[in-house]
């Protein structure tokens, strides 16, 4: 059982930034700690139910797999969608170097 | 005048849509500084559209069920070639390349579009103070939230700005504000409203429904966005063919109808005494309506708000994965991609949206996901067989929509679990995915609304509506 509030480390909420791409300022980072501990230890009540044996819900209703017709169809327009990119070249959106690749 | 008889003025030629849409524009030039429902009032467009319906009704053409009716759409839904915001940074100045399926079944049937309208960032909220835009102001008393997520909607339609509006209820972001403004809203059955074009919170949980001044023109809208979508996969096929119309039987009364009063969210802490016996009033109301009306225990709804703070987050944080500064809105430069994404995303997303991230990241993580998310599915499961066992002695379940009125701007910024509490009464409906509604039920003694909230089982929306428009009927005097 954690202190109320400590359930998450500074570091841990560093690591989960990284994973999640969001390039935190220290304060943000120093504030979620704080906040995500309090939030946590709310939702850390699910345990307090006896859940052993329950199978999980992860969607309300029961889903089968649902297929189309295998027929072409139109679909968006490229240049419609490439117009709303922050960068693109020849018909393709244009991203920074990859890590690690040569420029 | 509402909407259904805004509908039948315009389709009988008594009045033209354009002069209806004027009389909408003229309230929004007058309160919209004030008030900020709107992230865009689409002026020029709704008076083209209202000039075509006039003229297709001069052809002696039938524009359809909502002919001239001005509706406003929460800015998370897809509009070609319009602004869609979701209230965020990350997506101002994209413009959509389709429409959402609600957008153009509503304007097939008549509707006419006077702007989109204010929520917090991505949906996550409960007040509209999550906007990047600034927050919206309640109609009822500009110093007070309009509740969230659709406070913008809710707000455009307690100021008679629209007739109708749509929201999208993830957690009670429909019904919430609904109660907080005084006005009718609908979160209907997971799958029965469309999704595609919406823009996703939590997959599993969000659902759009309508706004509305009473509770016949919220099914009259219901009836025009529902039905099965081969561009949703989650789309129920049998909507609505094999449902009862809620518009059909509303004047059908409650006679003979078992109503339960649930315990969890009508006498749980936190809920203020003036909403709980509004609640007990609206059971009365309907008892000497010929209902029969008992207390229930639904247990696990007391976990239900737990639960969704784990679930919600969890899916937003593989949704929201998608704003990376690649495909569309905001870039913040960086050397790599990986900088890039990292830069937009701290950059374009707000503080609530960043939480939730990083919450929903953490739960999904390894070592904790069976702790946090794992065990979240379970009690998600056992609030589904408790529902259902209260529906084996029960029609429909009654209680509180928000566990306060409209509270006062700043009041719950600071702490973010005190803004969750907002939900508490709201959630288990959407863990459950069947469909509940808020109808304005009594003030309290400064004369802030109040919302009744009735639930009902997955696809009986129509008994749902009955019980809804006898509590209208009703007339709250519960203050």
């Amino acid at each position: 059982m954690s202190e109320p509030g400590a359930r998450i480390t500074r570091a841990e909420v560093t690591h989960v930034a990284r994973l999640a791409r969001l390039a935190l300022t220290d304060d943000e980072a120093d504030s979620l700690t704080r906040e995500l501990g309090v939030i946590l230890d709310n939702a850390a009540r699910v345990s307090a139910l006896d859940t052993a044996g329950v199978p999980p819900t992860a969607h309300p209703v029961p889903l089968v797999n649902v297929l189309r017709a295998d027929v072409p169809k139109p679909c968006l327009d490229r240049d419609e969608v490439l117009s709303q990119a922050p960068a693109v070249e020849d018909g393709r959106f244009l991203v920074p170097r990859i890590l690690g690749e040569e420029p | 005048m509402n909407a259904t008889e805004l509908a039948a003025a315009v389709r009988s030629g008594e009045r033209s849509a354009v002069e209806v849409v004027e009389e909408h524009l003229s309230r929004i030039d007058a309160r919209e500084g004030e008030l900020h429902a709107f992230n865009l009032v689409m002026a020029d467009d709704a008076r083209a559209a209202a000039a075509q319906i006039d003229a297709a009704v001069a052809r002696g053409e039938d524009p359809g069920p909502l002919a001239g009716v001005p509706v406003a759409l929460k800015d998370n839904m897809c509009t070609r070639g319009l602004p869609t915001t979701c209230s965020s940074k990350i997506l101002d100045g994209w413009k959509p390349p389709y429409d959402a399926t609600v957008v153009t079944r509503l304007r097939d049937a008549g509707a006419v579009f006077v702007g989109k309208t204010n929520l917090d960032e991505f949906a996550m909220g409960s007040s509209t103070e999550n906007s990047a835009f600034g927050p919206t102001r309640n109609p009822h008393d500009p110093s007070r939230v309009p509740g969230g997520s659709s406070g913008g909607s809710a707000a455009a339609v307690a100021a008679d700005f629209a007739a109708l509006s749509l929201g999208s209820d993830t957690g009670g972001s429909i019904r919430q504000p609904a109660a907080l403004c005084g006005v009718v809203g609908v979160k209907p059955t997971y799958g029965a409203v469309s999704r595609y074009g919406l823009i996703a919170f939590a997959s599993s949980l969000d659902q759009i429904g309508p706004f509305a001044t009473t509770v016949a023109d919220a099914a009259l809208a219901l009836e025009v966005i529902w039905g099965h979508d081969p561009l949703d996969s989650t789309s129920i096929g049998s909507v609505p063919s094999a449902i009862e119309s809620p518009l059909a039987v509303l004047d059908r009364g409650v006679e003979g109808l078992r109503v339960g009063i649930v315990d969890e969210i009508t006498l749980a802490e936190g809920i203020a005494p003036e909403v709980r016996a509004a609640v007990e009033a609206a059971g009365l109301a309907l008892e000497s309506a010929g209902a029969s009306v008992e207390h229930v225990s639904v247990p696990s709804a007391e976990y239900g708000l737990s639960a969704y703070y784990l679930i919600a987050p969890a899916e937003a944080s593989s949704n929201l994965a998608r704003y990376d500064g690649v495909r569309y809105g905001l870039r913040v430069d960086g050397e790599t991609v990986e900088q890039m994404n990292a830069a937009t995303r701290d950059c374009g997303f707000g503080a609530e949206v960043k939480r939730r991230i990083m919450l929903g990241t953490y739960a999904l993580s390894t070592g904790y996901y069976d702790a946090y998310y794992g065990t979240a599915q379970r009690v998600r499961t056992l609030i589904i067989r408790d529902f259902e066992r209260a529906y084996e002695r029960f029609d429909v379940l009654l209680g509180a929509t928000s566990p306060t009125v409209a509270f006062e701007l700043g009041a719950r910024t600071a702490d973010p679990l005190a803004m969750y509490l907002s939900d508490v009464c709201t959630v288990p409906s959407n863990l459950s995915g069947d469909p509940a509604m808020s109808v304005p039920f009594g003030a309290d003694a400064a004369g802030l609304p109040i919302g009744v909230q009735v639930l009902a089982p997955a696809l009986q929306e129509a008994t749902m509506f009955r019980v809804a428009a006898a509590i209208e009927a009703a007339k709250g005097s519960a203050s």
